[in-house]
């Protein structure tokens, strides 16, 4: 039980895949320039990365060592392929803002991260747990960084306006603005860690 | 159960049944979900129609056409023209946009919507709703007409604001609308109005000419340093 606890924690704080792993900094830094688009990407992500892990761990043994980069990545990329179609087909205002970043989750290097790391030698139970943690870890990271990117940027927090739009620095929407909100907030992570 | 042996005939087993299965599954999901995502994209775009044309009762809508590479959405009352509605594609900053813009019969925009757009977040993405902010007589181009006023940015001579750091984004919607309007002009109008067609042709030759000149303008200005946030620093980094 207790290693079940242990597998889900790790991703939120003490293996944050954002703030500690740094990985998958390309759909991090591109897609936080507002809450809501931030923690869209992040469900988006769990989504594809629980999913992979389950199948992957129960697959585990059914691949051969020497090709298991490519089953995985066919595995993944369904997932995502999936995540696109119904995205598109139900909730199409989502889709229009994080389109473009959706193909983005194939290569992000968490979810065959973890699939390499985690699922490929643990149970399906585990695994699950592990892209949940992850995934959690990963949307937590995503939705604090475009909160603070849109309320320093614009003004206003989940599209609520906090102050009004003049006094906002145009700088955190950018691409600078990502990498000085991430610097900031992973010291601060580190800081919380020790 | 130990991992299978990594020798030819269980990689290739192995690998074939994976994206089996995959194609299989994928195939499935794409023929249930195309039905509504067709049935999102029609929509998306009814509403932009009727958004884009004036409210009449009894006005109905004519098949498509097609002019210069852009969508005419004709509307009709009575059997008489009064509106039409233009769907183009223009290159903005971050590639190419989406925009429906309807006319009335004098020329004058009625409304827009941006359908699809991939501007910069916060700065040219802005082009939304900008350019019909009624309160702002500068920046709205609604219920004003390319041939009377000159829908290019003030920077360069012309007479509508630009969005704030985003002229490049600016200056393309701008151009998206003054084609659409040449377009609405030059394709066939109702016989009736034969005559109106006449002075909108003439319009539109003042107005292309007066578009050579604004180009040659702007030729000039480039020369100025730029201090645009657009210019200065390239933000996209998808």
């Amino acid at each position: 039980m207790s290693k079940a606890l242990n597998t889900f924690t790790n991703g939120l704080l003490r293996e944050n895949p954002t703030f500690v792993l740094v990985l998958g900094m390309c759909p991090t830094l591109a897609t936080t320039t507002s809450a809501i688009n931030g923690m869209s990407m992040g469900l988006a992500t769990m989504f594809v990365l629980v999913c992979s892990n389950v199948v992957i761990s129960l697959l585990r043994n059914l691949i051969p060592d020497k090709v298991h980069i490519p089953a995985y990545i066919v595995v993944i990329a369904s997932f995502v392929t999936m995540v696109q179609l119904l995205m598109q087909a139900y909730v199409p205002a989502i889709y229009e803002t994080l389109g473009l970043f959706i193909p983005l989750i194939v290569v992000n290097c968490i979810v065959l991260g973890r699939a390499e790391a985690f699922a490929a030698k643990n149970n399906a139970g585990l695994s699950f747990l592990d892209g949940l943690g992850m995934g959690l870890g990963f949307t937590v990271a995503l939705t604090v960084l475009g909160a603070v990117r849109e309320l320093l940027g614009t003004g206003m927090c989940f599209g609520q306006t906090i102050w009004a739009d003049n006094y906002g620095m145009l700088i955190f929407v950018l691409a600078p603005g990502a990498f000085i909100a991430l610097a900031f907030l992973m010291a601060v992570v580190n800081k919380l860690r020790k | 159960m130990k991992r299978l042996e990594s020798n030819l005939t269980n990689m290739m087993l192995s690998l074939t049944l994976v994206a089996l299965v995959a194609a299989a599954l994928l195939g499935g999901l794409y023929v249930m979900t195309k039905d509504p995502i067709d049935q999102q994209k029609k929509q998306k775009q009814e509403a932009a129609i009727t958004s884009v044309l004036p409210q009449v009762e009894g006005m109905t809508i004519a098949e498509p056409e097609t002019a210069d590479g852009m969508t005419l959405h004709k509307a009709y009352k009575d059997g008489e023209w009064i509106a039409t509605a233009v769907e183009t594609e223009e290159n903005g900053f971050g590639g190419k946009f989406k925009v429906m813009i309807g006319f009335d019969k004098a020329g004058n925009v009625v409304n827009y919507e941006v359908l699809e757009h991939q501007e910069t977040p916060g700065l040219g993405d802005k082009m939304t709703a900008w350019f019909k902010n009624t309160d702002k007589s500068g920046q709205n181009i609604l219920g004003s007409n390319p041939a009377d006023r000159q829908f290019i940015v003030s920077k360069d001579g012309g007479e509508v604001d630009a969005i704030t750091a985003a002229t490049i984004s600016s200056r393309a919607f701008l151009k998206a609308v003054n084609r659409a309007y040449n377009a609405v002009g030059a394709s066939p109008v109702q016989a009736a109005t034969g005559a109106s067609q006449k002075a909108v042709e003439e319009t539109i030759a003042g107005e292309t000419a007066e578009g050579v000149n604004n180009e040659s303008q702007a030729a000039g200005n480039a020369e100025t340093p730029c201090t645009e946030t657009e210019q200065d620093n390239n933000p996209q980094i998808d």
